[in-house]
C-alpha cells in the first residue's frame, strides 16, 4: 500500500525496447521528496548517479519524467510536473502545466511515468485503467499544436469508446503533447497540454522530441487515491476553497490585466528585450482585452477555484481562429511588450502561433527578442535573417518563431535558447562571447519570466534568479531564509499550483498535505528538511552541468548584465540591481542551506539531508 | 467532445414521455413520483444497454463496478452537486423551479451536438471549421 494521496504505482517506459514496466518507490524516498520535482530529482540522480556530468541532455539515456504529487488533483489546482535533466540548464527544473493530464493519470492507477530509451518512429503513450501501451504517432509528427490535440482527442475517444462501448461518454482525455519546436529539438521548447497550457521552463519539450514522443494520454476511470484522513481532508478542502474564492479578483480576470499594469504601476516588464521595463501604453490595457476578444471567462482546470484562465479568440481578420488563453502576463509581456508590440490583437495571434509551434511562450520569445536586438546592435543583419527585423513588427516575430521552430536560417541557431546561441554567434561573428552576452537575458541558460528586478518594486529582487536552482524560472525563485522552501519547491512537489497557494494561510495548506498522506509533515519541518534536500540536490547536480556547459560556482550566480544597467525610463529611472546586496543576500542564502561560500554543499549538510552519496562529487568542485 | 475545452454536462433531463422507461424489457426502470427521476432497480436491471441507445441524450450507461444501468436519480431530491457546488461558493449550480412552459424534451441532447452549438458560439468561424 502506498501512502494516502499516491495512486498504487508509476510507470517506467522504455522507449527503447518498447517496454513498459510498473514500479513503486518506498515510503521513505516519498517522505523524503514527496512527489514532483522532488522526487523526479532523486529518481533522476538515482538512475543517472557517477555519469551526471557527461551525460547529453538529449540522448536516449536521459530520462524524462512526468509526475504528480500525493495533493495532485486532492487539493485545488491540479498540475503535472515535467522533469529530466535539463537540455537548457544541465541541472533539473520541475516544470509544472495546469491540465486534467495530471488527475486523470492518477485516477488510471498511476503518479506518474519515466520515459528511457528512444523509439525508431513517432509514438504516444496511452494510459487507461487497463494499463499503458504505446502507439503509432507516425501520423501527427509534423502537426502543429491545435491539430494534435484534436486529432488525438478523436483518435483516442473513438478507440476507448470502441473498446467500451457501454460505458458512457468519454469526456476528453488528459494529454500531454509537443509542437513543431519540440521535435525539432529547439532546446528550450516547450511541453503542451490542453490548447495552450505548457510546461515552459527547462526545455522538456525537446528532451521529448529527442525521444520520439509526440505525446502522452491518460483517462482513468477509477477515483483518484483515498487519503489518509478523509474527514479532515473533507474539512480543510473546505476552508481551502473558501479563502480561495476570496480572490475574486483573480477569478474575474486572472493575470489578463497585468501587461499594462506590471510594466507602468512596478517597472519590471520587459520592453525590447528588457531595454526598458516601464510603458504606459493604455492601449494595452486589460479591458482593451477582455471585451474585444475573451470569449469565455470561466475555464478552470480540474477542481481549481482560483479559475485564473479565460479564453481569447480572434474571429475575423488575417488571424482569425487564433485561440489563446488570456493571453496570460507572461505572454502579454513576452509576446507583446518584448516585442515592443502594444496592440492586443497582435499580442494573441503571436501568443497563439507560440503555443501552436509549441514555443514555451517566455523562453521561445526571449530568444526572439534577443536576436532583434542583436540586429538592433549592428551584431546580426539583414542577410542572417533574410529580411529586415523591426521592434513593434508582428510579421517580424510571426517569421523569427517560425523559423526557430523549423530551425531555417539563423532560427537553427536561436533554436539553441539564448544562452547558446550568444555564444553561438558571437563565434560566428569573431566576437568575444560578452559582446553577445551582455544582451542575453537569462540566468543558467533559462530565460528569465517577465519579471524585472532592477526597479524592486515586483515580487523579483536581488537574488530571486541569481541564486535559484532553476535559474531565470518566475514561478520558482529564491529568497534569503527559508520561504521559498516552503513555496514553489513544496508546490512543484505536491504538484498543485502556485495560485491555489497565495492566499490560503500555510498552516492550513501543511494541515492538508498530513491529512493527504499522513506523514508527519509541517511548515516547520518542510522548511528546515524536506525542501533544503530537494533544493539542495538540484543545486549538486547543476554544480554538475554537462558535456558542454558548467556553470562555475557563485561567478554564475548572478544576473545577466542587464539587470545591472540603470533604468532608462519611467518612475524608476536610474535604479537598478545592487550587485552588493546580491553578494551579501547570496552569502547568507548559501548559509541558511548549508552551502559553502561559493555556493557548494557542504560534507555536514550532504549528511544531515541524507545526501551524502553525492560527497564525492561535491568534493570534486570544493 | 468535438473541440477540446468545450464540456457539456450530461444528465438525465426527465422527458415527459420517458423513453427509457419505455424500453426497457425487465421493468427496472421506474419513474420516482415526486422528483420525476427515473430510478434503476439494480437487482433486475441485465445490463442489456437498450436504455442507452433509447435516450436521445445517450445519457444511461453501464456503472464499471457492477455493469448495470446509471442514470441520474436526483439525489431523491436533494442533489449533491448543487450541495457541493453551493458549499464550494461557486454557486454555479443551482435547483430551479421550472415555469409551465419548459419543454424538457428540448434538453435531451446528444452532448456531443450542443458541444458543436457552443464551439460555434466561441470560437464564431473557427468553431464550424473545427466540429466538421
Amino acid at each position: 500500500m502506498t501512502p494516502g494521496g499516491y495512486a498504487e504505482k508509476w510507470l517506467e517506459v522504455d522507449l527503447g525496447k518498447q517496454k513498459i514496466e510498473e514500479v513503486v518507490h518506498s515510503d521513505k524516498i516519498l517522505r523524503h521528496y514527496f512527489g514532483g520535482r522532488g522526487l523526479a530529482a532523486k529518481v533522476l540522480w538515482d538512475k543517472v548517479g557517477s555519469k551526471w556530468a557527461e551525460l547529453d541532455p538529449l540522448a536516449p539515456e536521459n530520462p524524462l519524467i512526468v509526475y504528480t504529487g500525493p495533493m495532485t488533483g486532492i487539493y485545488p489546482g491540479s498540475r503535472i510536473c515535467v522533469s529530466g535533466k535539463s537540455p537548457v540548464s544541465m541541472g533539473t527544473v520541475g516544470s509544472t502545466a495546469a491540465t486534467e493530464f495530471a488527475n486523470e493519470i492518477k485516477q488510471a492507477g498511476y503518479n506518474g511515468v519515466t520515459f528511457v530509451g528512444k523509439s525508431d518512429k513517432p509514438v504516444y503513450l496511452l494510459i487507461t485503467d487497463d494499463g499503458a501501451e504505446l502507439m503509432d504517432a507516425s501520423h501527427l509528427w509534423g502537426l502543429d499544436g491545435e491539430k494534435t490535440l484534436i486529432k488525438l482527442n478523436k483518435e483516442v475517444t473513438e478507440e476507448l469508446t470502441k473498446r467500451k462501448p457501454d460505458v458512457g461518454l468519454w469526456k476528453e482525455p488528459g494529454m500531454i503533447y509537443i509542437g513543431p519546436a519540440g521535435e525539432n529539438l529547439v532546446r528550450n521548447a516547450a511541453v503542451i497540454t490542453k490548447l495552450c497550457h505548457a510546461a515552459g521552463y527547462g526545455g522538456y519539450g525537446s528532451l521529448m522530441g529527442s525521444k520520439n514522443l509526440k505525446a502522452v494520454i491518460a483517462k482513468g476511470r477509477g477515483s483518484l487515491p483515498e487519503v489518509d484522513a478523509p474527514e479532515a481532508a473533507k474539512l480543510l478542502w473546505k476552508k481551502t476553497h473558501e479563502h480561495l474564492m476570496a480572490r475574486s479578483n483573480m477569478r474575474r480576470v486572472g493575470t489578463g490585466y497585468a501587461g499594462y499594469s506590471v510594466g507602468a504601476e512596478t517597472s519590471s516588464e520587459p520592453v525590447r528585450n528588457w531595454q526598458e521595463e516601464w510603458h504606459d501604453e493604455k492601449s494595452y490595457g486589460g479591458p482593451m482585452f477582455e471585451t474585444r476578444f475573451w470569449v469565455k471567462k470561466k475555464w478552470a482546470d480540474f477542481n481549481c477555484t482560483t479559475n485564473c484562465m479565460k479564453v481569447s479568440c480572434i474571429k475575423t481578420g488575417p488571424w482569425k481562429g487564433d485561440i489563446t488563453d488570456m493571453p496570460d502576463y507572461e505572454l502579454q509581456a513576452y509576446c507583446g511588450t518584448n516585442f515592443g508590440i502594444f496592440d492586443p490583437e497582435a499580442n494573441i495571434h503571436l501568443s497563439a502561433l507560440a503555443d501552436q509551434l509549441g514555443h514555451s511562450g517566455i523562453n521561445g520569445p526571449n530568444t526572439a527578442g534577443f536576436a532583434v536586438e542583436l540586429h538592433q546592435r549592428g551584431i546580426l543583419t539583414d542577410e542572417d535573417f533574410g529580411f529586415t527585423p523591426k521592434w513593434g513588427d508582428t510579421e517580424t516575430f510571426d517569421k523569427i518563431m517560425r523559423m526557430m521552430a523549423y530551425r531555417e536560417g539563423i532560427g537553427d541557431v536561436l533554436a539553441e535558447g539564448t544562452y547558446r546561441a550568444a555564444h553561438l554567434i558571437a563565434e560566428m561573428k569573431g566576437l568575444k562571447p560578452e559582446e553577445t552576452l551582455k544582451y542575453a537575458v537569462h540566468v543558467k541558460g533559462i530565460e528569465i519570466g517577465a519579471h524585472g528586478t532592477r526597479s524592486d518594486a515586483d515580487y523579483t529582487h536581488d537574488i530571486s534568479y541569481a541564486a535559484s536552482v532553476q535559474g531565470g524560472d518566475h514561478t520558482s525563485v529564491a529568497v534569503d531564509g527559508y520561504s521559498d522552501m516552503s513555496a514553489a519547491v513544496f508546490t512543484d512537489s505536491a504538484v498543485f499550483c502556485n495560485f491555489t497557494y497565495y492566499g490560503v494561510p500555510q498552516s492550513l495548506v501543511f494541515d492538508f498535505a498530513k491529512a493527504i498522506t499522513g506523514f508527519n509533515i509541517t511548515l516547520h519541518n518542510w522548511r528546515s528538511e524536506t525542501g533544503p534536500r530537494i533544493v539542495t540536490l538540484q543545486k549538486a547536480l547543476l554544480l554538475l552541468g554537462g558535456p558542454d556547459l558548467k556553470w562555475k560556482p557563485i561567478k554564475d550566480d548572478d544576473n545577466p548584465p542587464r539587470f545591472y544597467e540603470p533604468l532608462p525610463s519611467g518612475p524608476y529611472k536610474g535604479k537598478t540591481t545592487d550587485h552588493d546586496l546580491v553578494d551579501t543576500k547570496l552569502q547568507s542564502y548559501f548559509e541558511t542551506l548549508g552551502w559553502d561560500n561559493r555556493g557548494i554543499p557542504t560534507k555536514e549538510t550532504l549528511k544531515k539531508l541524507d545526501l551524502a552519496e553525492l560527497e564525492k562529487s561535491m568534493a570534486k568542485l570544493r | 467532445m468535438p473541440f477540446p475545452g468545450v464540456e457539456v454536462p450530461h444528465l438525465c433531463s426527465q422527458c415527459q414521455d420517458y423513453p427509457c422507461i419505455e424500453v426497457c424489457p425487465v421493468d427496472a426502470l421506474s419513474k420516482d413520483e415526486d422528483t420525476g427521476a427515473v430510478i434503476t432497480d439494480r437487482e433486475t436491471c441485465t445490463s442489456c444497454g437498450l436504455c442507452i441507445t433509447a435516450c436521445p441524450g445517450q445519457v444511461p450507461y453501464l456503472h464499471p463496478k457492477d455493469n448495470k444501468a446509471v442514470i441520474c436519480d436526483l439525489c431523491g431530491g436533494e442533489p449533491k452537486c448543487v450541495e457541493v457546488c453551493t458549499e464550494a461558493g461557486y454557486n454555479a449550480l443551482t435547483i430551479v423551479n421550472e415555469g409551465p412552459s419548459i419543454h424538457r424534451k428540448l434538453y435531451s441532447r446528444h452532448p456531443v451536438e450542443t458541444a458543436k452549438d457552443l464551439a460555434v458560439n466561441m470560437f464564431g468561424e473557427k468553431g464550424e471549421e473545427v466540429i466538421e
